[in-house]
């Protein structure tokens, strides 16, 4: 970004939106907008409640759930898609459905399915994580030059050892690319699961503020659902970096 | 005449005092294309024999059907009188685009035949190092490919083939993704190597020079469908200083030869 010829910096540009909420939530314009001081104050009033900190760990555990699930069975999935033309020509058309309908429709029948509670939280970060991480796995291992694996085979890799030593590794990145793009959408997933279902975790805490007109609260919660999110991808993005540099120039 | 042609015309021919690899009857179709039609040749122990023909003549599918990557549609391939169908430890691979682990350094990547074999982690290190040093590479151990030039990839590739001591190299146009300089020293290299190790190289190209500076024996494929239409013998002394065999009587006289026979397939 850049101001009057200068160049801006991520974090100088958000100070000044932090900003210009204030000087809004100050003239008292929109009762739905209180002043961001006011947010801070409550932001670090919620993280002291226990309220917010057991909502923390449900959602967190959900979400980490969801996620294992979604790369534990996305990456062998992807991996056979990859692998086997009849797996993909099963599977390919409801991989790419999924990947890009809008999920949200569907947590009303995990609800159905799953019940009001954690489970279909875990389903939904699931559902809404695992596509794009097959997707992007199988499309690792298409691109893994055929000459390696002959390579291996040539000197005697057996399956699981060509698997482990060759396919996985060299189709890390783009797994990795997967996994990150699955881990956002499972910030979604989980996002719109709690609020559906509103009785569990940050759901049931953003019915309560909502309902009661506490927004300073409101909008305390939503900023740490970003800066989680952020941070999330924040890390994912640092440790393909570090795979990028080994994985380098691929020939 | 700088060589001894062995036949012409695609009859089968009378198998050699000690030949390592048999190859009979070798047919090969992909779809509607026929790539290769009753090949019979024998590869003589401890020599290095190059097969050479135009672009598409099936080189790099006799290749790999004698390595055991692809499976013939007709005849067979033994082996030490063996035959063979899978690949297998007696015969190693070296690959055009080098076929290395960008994620592994040149140590693991050396090491590897080895370590599919189960050696255990030191004494395959140490070999690794040994055949390193001997391709020229030492110093680069702990280095990852990416940090290689094209030769020296290759390089990698070939420490590769030699550490898992196969008794058949099969080198499928290694030397094409390395640049000139390089190639000129890598086939020195080459020749030094054949001298020590006494292994047996089948080495893919079409580049006649080449062919004719390092072979002891070439195996002229027509175009497709690839058959043996020639078998030459170079008779070039290469005990010596390897620049004087470019200006070798025989070796112009050889490089001629073989041009005179590819001509008709170019024209
Ligand atoms: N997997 C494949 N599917 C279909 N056709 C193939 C396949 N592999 C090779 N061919 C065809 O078979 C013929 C022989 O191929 P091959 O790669 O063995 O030739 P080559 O002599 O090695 O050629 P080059 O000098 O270009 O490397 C070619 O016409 C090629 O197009
Ligand atoms: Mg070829």
């Amino acid at each position: 970004m850049t101001l009057f010829g200068y160049r801006v910096p991520m974090m100088a540009s958000l100070l000044v939106w932090c900003v210009v909420w204030e000087i809004v939530g100050r003239l008292d314009l929109i009762f739905l907008l209180p002043p961001f001081s006011d947010v801070l104050a409550a932001a670090f009033n919620l993280v002291q409640t226990s309220s917010w900190q057991s909502a923390t760990v449900t959602t967190l555990r959900a979400f980490a759930t969801g996620m294992a699930l979604s790369i534990v069975i996305g990456v062998p999935l992807g991996v056979l898609m990859g692998r086997v033309k009849i797996a993909d020509d099963l599977l390919g058309m409801w991989v790419n459905i999924f990947s890009s309908a809008p999920l949200s429709a569907i947590v009303p029948v995990l609800m159905i399915l799953f019940g009001f509670g954690e489970k279909t939280i875990v389903a939904a970060v699931f559902l809404f994580a695992i596509w794009i991480i097959v997707l992007d796995t199988r499309a690792g291992v298409r691109h893994i030059s055929p000459s390696l694996i002959e390579m291996a085979r040539s000197y005697g890799a057996s399956r699981p050892a060509l698997y482990t030593k060759i396919i996985l590794w060299a189709a890390l990145p783009e797994i990795l690319a997967g996994i990150r793009l699955g881990l956002i959408r499972g910030v979604k997933g989980v996002v719109i699961g709690q609020l559906l279902v509103a009785i569990v975790g940050y759901g049931a805490l953003f019915e309560t503020f909502s309902r009661n007109f506490r927004m300073a609260e409101f909008w305390a919660l939503t900023i740490i659902l970003f800066a989680f999110a952020l941070l999330i991808a924040e890390l994912i993005e640092r440790a393909e970096a570090k795979v990028e540099y080994y994985a380098g120039a691929r020939q | 005449m700088g060589a001894t042609a062995l036949r012409n015309g695609p009859s089968p021919v009378p198998a050699p005092i000690d030949s390592i690899v048999e190859v009979r009857g070798i047919s090969k179709t992909y779809g509607n294309v026929e790539a290769l039609r009753g090949i019979d040749l024998d590869f003589p122990r401890g020599k290095l024999t190059s097969l050479l023909g135009p672009s598409g003549c099936g080189k790099t599918t006799l290749l790999k059907i004698i390595a055991g990557l692809i499976r013939a549609d007709g005849g067979t391939v033994a082996i030490n009188g063996k035959r063979v169908s899978a690949p297998g430890p007696e015969r190693a691979f070296v690959f055009q685009d080098f076929a290395l682990m960008p994620w592994a350094t040149v140590t693991r990547n050396v090491a590897f035949g080895l370590e599919l074999r189960g050696t255990n982690k030191a004494e395959r290190e140490e070999t690794a190092r040994r055949y390193i040093a001997e391709v020229g590479l030492a110093g680069f151990e702990d280095k990852y490919p990416h940090e290689l030039s094209g030769g020296m990839r290759q390089r990698v590739g070939l420490a590769r083939a030699l550490s898992v001591d196969a008794d058949v190299l099969l080198l499928d146009e290694p030397f094409s993704a390395v640049d000139e300089q390089n190639r000129r020293k890598f086939q020195e290299d080459l020749i030094r190597l054949r001298t020590n190790q006494n292994k047996t190289f089948i080495f893919v190209t079409h580049s006649i020079e080449e062919a004719v500076y390092i072979s002891d024996r070439i195996v002229l494929l027509s175009p497709r469908p690839g058959r043996v239409s020639q078998i030459i013998e170079p008779e070039i002394d290469r005990s010596g200083d390897p620049e004087r065999i470019h200006r070798d009587r025989h070796y112009l006289d050889t490089v001629d030869e073989i041009w005179q026979g590819l001509k008709q397939y170019v024209e």
